[in-house]
């Protein structure tokens, strides 16, 4: 999966730049209407029929009319082009900020990993149905009380004839209620001395008989997760993926392919951003003993201290590219990526609502609120980030002895 | 609409930088152990002449000199790496002010001047910016004056490496106009310099009374208005490689500790209350760094533009916040030994408490990149 687009770059440069133009155009054109409801800043928000109609529909015209996908082969619904051509495509959808194509787990985890190391038939049994937004996929690693802690998975998988038969519950599912596949972590052998090496991965079917799912009700009132509880559900022996016991490491394979298209995803944006320009615009827009606020001094001052974080943590993408200056502690900056994006949102994003002031204690459904509420529910979601895949507190905890070598608890 | 402003997202290291950054990390933590750090502390000039000279022989002082004038055309940012090795070896010579210095007089100086002076900083002159009238660093007048027949009038404030300067970059008021002179340190009356007791005391530094020094027209560098603006800048950038360096060498010094000392029958460090902090300690050195090495890319021997700017300040308010934090919580973590003299960790919490006011502290630069970024 490696392209060196270096020399694409180089290449072809005039084709890209068209290509640009043409995608930019096209989204400008073809972009939906304000459809009247708060568009979901990530795929973590579809929390009804109405959103996801809406964003199903999006992502199938993305998708036919050639810009997702493109990088995959033709006949699994692709266009077999250079994966820069997706990229460019992906930066102009966030830039021109359309919606996001919401089959995340399908797009970006489960499609390039199939890609990568699945079989022919599932190949042709998958890979289309994730591009054109038929069939949505949800991630079935954590577990209630576990966390993400995936060597405590107890979900179990015994064979049993043509079948796996599937006994557990998952937890934080995203779009468990709507998705017709699972990228499931079970447990397949108690007997192993290391745990991890008794998971197995299965690409696994979500209306099987003993498959329910138990929509979660978020802290902004919407869905968007469920819990899925297996109950002598019975799943096909095909959906295994690989051989039983390399569910660990398949499972950590899926999340190398996060970097976008030149690492294998499909493409197609999975958020909305929310960046520094936005809050910028709002401290001009909203006004304090008659001055917009971006005049007042302590909320400048407070503003060039998110900038400049703002700044060091996309810099930090391209040190992380040059080792020479990462030698004394080369897995640090890898490692507090999460920490460092997750909090550096959390504590902007609350500050939006700092500088609202009393409008700020509106919320979603009322029409004075600023920007339909879109920053009281930006705050609150992006809690997902700094809680799921291992909290902030245990990221510091992974840094310290990992990269510090610090002693453990 | 504003922050577009912020969006250089240029990076790069050079190979010559990585051989810099190589020799020079071998080379400051062999010359500058802690003890031979320790002891220069109460010495007179604060470093080793010997180790200066060596510097001088391997070419440091004409990393960023155009070649005509001995150097080897590197650029300033090219002296980032050996300036960030510096700071985490404690490693204190005239080599930062030289710097400075030479890079004023590069970019404002006349031909005649910089032929005199370059080629002498190249082979180890001390060069040093005379800018304080006060505390002030965001002063945009001085009340140090070069009268119309060419004496000086008024004093400067904490000018570093002032007792081994060769040459003096004076900030001074010529006629209302803001100009830099040249003062060569052979001309100043006795008893010009007072040395000043410092918080940091691997450096030195002197408070100046120019009174009476007479000079030429000669003495002004013809493009002072650029050089005094560029230089602070400059200055901002080096010191905050310097800070880095010293947070870097702060959490080993906090991260040997939590690795040692037990107590209530634990390792320290696996108490969570110093081991999160320790972590923090590390993510504010790290964004320093990302940001010095872009300044390092973006700037270069042309007039600082806005981008250059904007990086030299963001560089020196996150190196200066790291440090300062990482000093601090270096002492509490130390217990009661962090309360003792005879504690490393003393040293870096001065540095962090004598370069946060060099060429501006935090708080400074971001009242000017709010002015960058938010107007």
């Amino acid at each position: 999966m490696t392209i060196n687009t270096q020399s694409i770059k180089a290449n072809q440069v005039p084709e890209l730049k068209e290509f640009r133009a043409e995608v930019a155009a096209w989204l400008a054109h073809n972009r939906p209407a304000d459809p009247g409801f708060l568009l979901p800043q990530t795929f973590m928000e579809v929390g009804s029929e109405q959103v996801l109609d809406f964003l199903r529909e999006w992502q199938h015209k993305v998708w036919s009319s050639g810009y997702l996908g493109m990088a995959w082969p033709e006949k699994y619904g692709g266009r077999g082009m250079e994966p820069a051509y997706q990229s460019i495509a992906d930066q102009e959808m966030k830039r021109l900020r359309v919606p996001i194509c919401f089959n995340v787990i399908g797009l970006g985890w489960a499609g390039p990993l199939i890609m990568d190391i699945g079989s022919d038939y599932e190949k042709d049994k998958y890979l289309k149905g994730i591009l054109n937004a038929e069939d949505i996929w949800c991630q079935g690693f954590s577990e209630p009380n576990h966390g993400s802690d995936l060597g405590s998975i107890q979900t179990r998988a015994q064979r049993d004839g043509d079948d796996y038969v599937v006994n557990g519950s998952k937890i934080w599912t995203t779009m468990g209620n709507y998705a017709k596949y699972m990228i499931l972590l079970a447990r397949t052998d108690v007997q192993v001395e290391r745990r991890y090496n008794g998971l197995s991965f299965f690409l696994a079917p979500m209306h099987a008989e003993g498959v329910t799912t138990t929509p979660i009700k978020k802290l902004t009132g919407e869905y968007g997760f469920t819990e899925t509880f297996f109950t002598e559900a019975r799943i096909p022996a095909t959906s295994l993926m690989g051989e039983e016991g390399q569910g660990w490491h398949i499972a950590m394979k899926t999340l190398q392919y996060e970097r976008g298209a030149e690492a294998g995803a499909a493409g197609g944006i999975s958020i909305l951003s929310i960046v520094m320009n936005d809050l910028l615009k709002m401290a001009q827009d909203v006004e304090r003993e008659g001055k917009p606020l971006l005049k007042d001094p302590v909320t400048r001052d407070n503003l060039v201290k998110f900038l400049i974080e703002e700044k060091a943590l996309y810099l930090a993408e391209k040190r992380i590219g040059i080792p020479a200056l990462c030698a004394d502690y080369p897995n640090s900056l890898p490692l507090s990526g999460k920490l460092r994006g997750t909090e550096f949102f959390r504590r902007m994003r609350q500050y939006a609502l700092t500088l609202q002031g009393a409008q700020s204690s509106l919320y979603v459904g009322d029409d004075d609120t600023l920007d339909g509420g879109f920053w009281q529910r930006a705050y609150l979601n992006n809690f997902s980030t700094t809680i799921g895949g291992g909290t902030s507190q245990v990221q510091a905890n992974i840094i310290g002895e990992h990269v510090l070598g610090l002693p453990k608890d | 609409m504003t922050s577009t402003r912020t969006a250089n997202m240029a990076l790069s290291f050079s190979d010559e930088q990585a051989m810099i950054l190589e020799s020079a990390k071998s080379f400051c933590s062999d010359r500058s152990n802690i003890s031979s750090v320790r002891s220069l502390l109460t010495s007179e000039n604060g470093y080793s002449a010997d180790v200066w000279s060596e510097m001088v022989a391997l070419g440091w002082t004409g990393i960023a000199m155009p070649e005509q004038y001995g150097g080897s055309e590197l650029g300033i940012g090219a002296t980032i790496p050996l300036v960030e090795s510096m700071g985490r070896h404690l490693l204190s010579t005239p080599y930062i002010s030289t710097t400075i210095a030479s890079q004023a007089l590069q970019r404002g100086g006349s031909e005649e001047q910089k032929a005199k002076w370059l080629p002498q900083m190249v082979r180890g002159s001390v060069g040093a910016l005379a800018l304080l009238d006060n505390e002030d660093w965001g002063a945009t007048k001085t009340s140090c004056t070069l009268s119309a027949d060419f004496e000086l009038q008024g004093s400067k404030l904490l000018v570093n490496d002032a007792a081994v300067a060769d040459l003096f970059i004076v900030w001074a008021d010529h006629n209302g106009a803001q100009v830099l002179v040249l003062v060569e340190a052979a001309a100043l009356p006795n008893n010009a310099l007072s040395k000043k007791v410092l918080i940091d005391e691997t450096k030195r530094a002197c408070n100046i009374c120019f009174n009476g020094v007479k000079l030429s027209a000669e003495a002004i560098l013809p493009n002072s208005e650029a050089a005094l603006r560029d230089s602070r800048l400059i200055g901002a950038l080096l010191t905050a490689a310097e800070a880095t360096g010293s947070s870097a060498a702060a959490l080993d010094v906090v991260v040997a500790y939590l690795t040692s000392r037990i107590q209530f029958g634990r390792l320290i460090g696996s108490y969570q209350s110093l081991k999160h902090p320790t972590v923090e300690m590390l993510i504010g050195m790290d964004s320093a760094r990302t940001l010095i090495y872009h300044a390092a890319t973006v700037i270069d021997d042309h007039t600082l533009n806005q981008d250059a700017e904007i990086a030299c300040r963001m560089a020196k308010a996150q190196a200066t916040d790291a440090l300062l934090f990482a000093g601090d919580r270096g002492i509490q973590f130390h217990g009661g030994m962090g309360f003792t003299y005879e504690c490393d960790a003393q040293l870096y919490l001065r540095r962090a408490l004598w370069i946060q006011h060099q060429y501006g502290d935090a708080q400074h630069h971001r009242l000017h990149l709010a002015n960058l970024l938010l107007n």
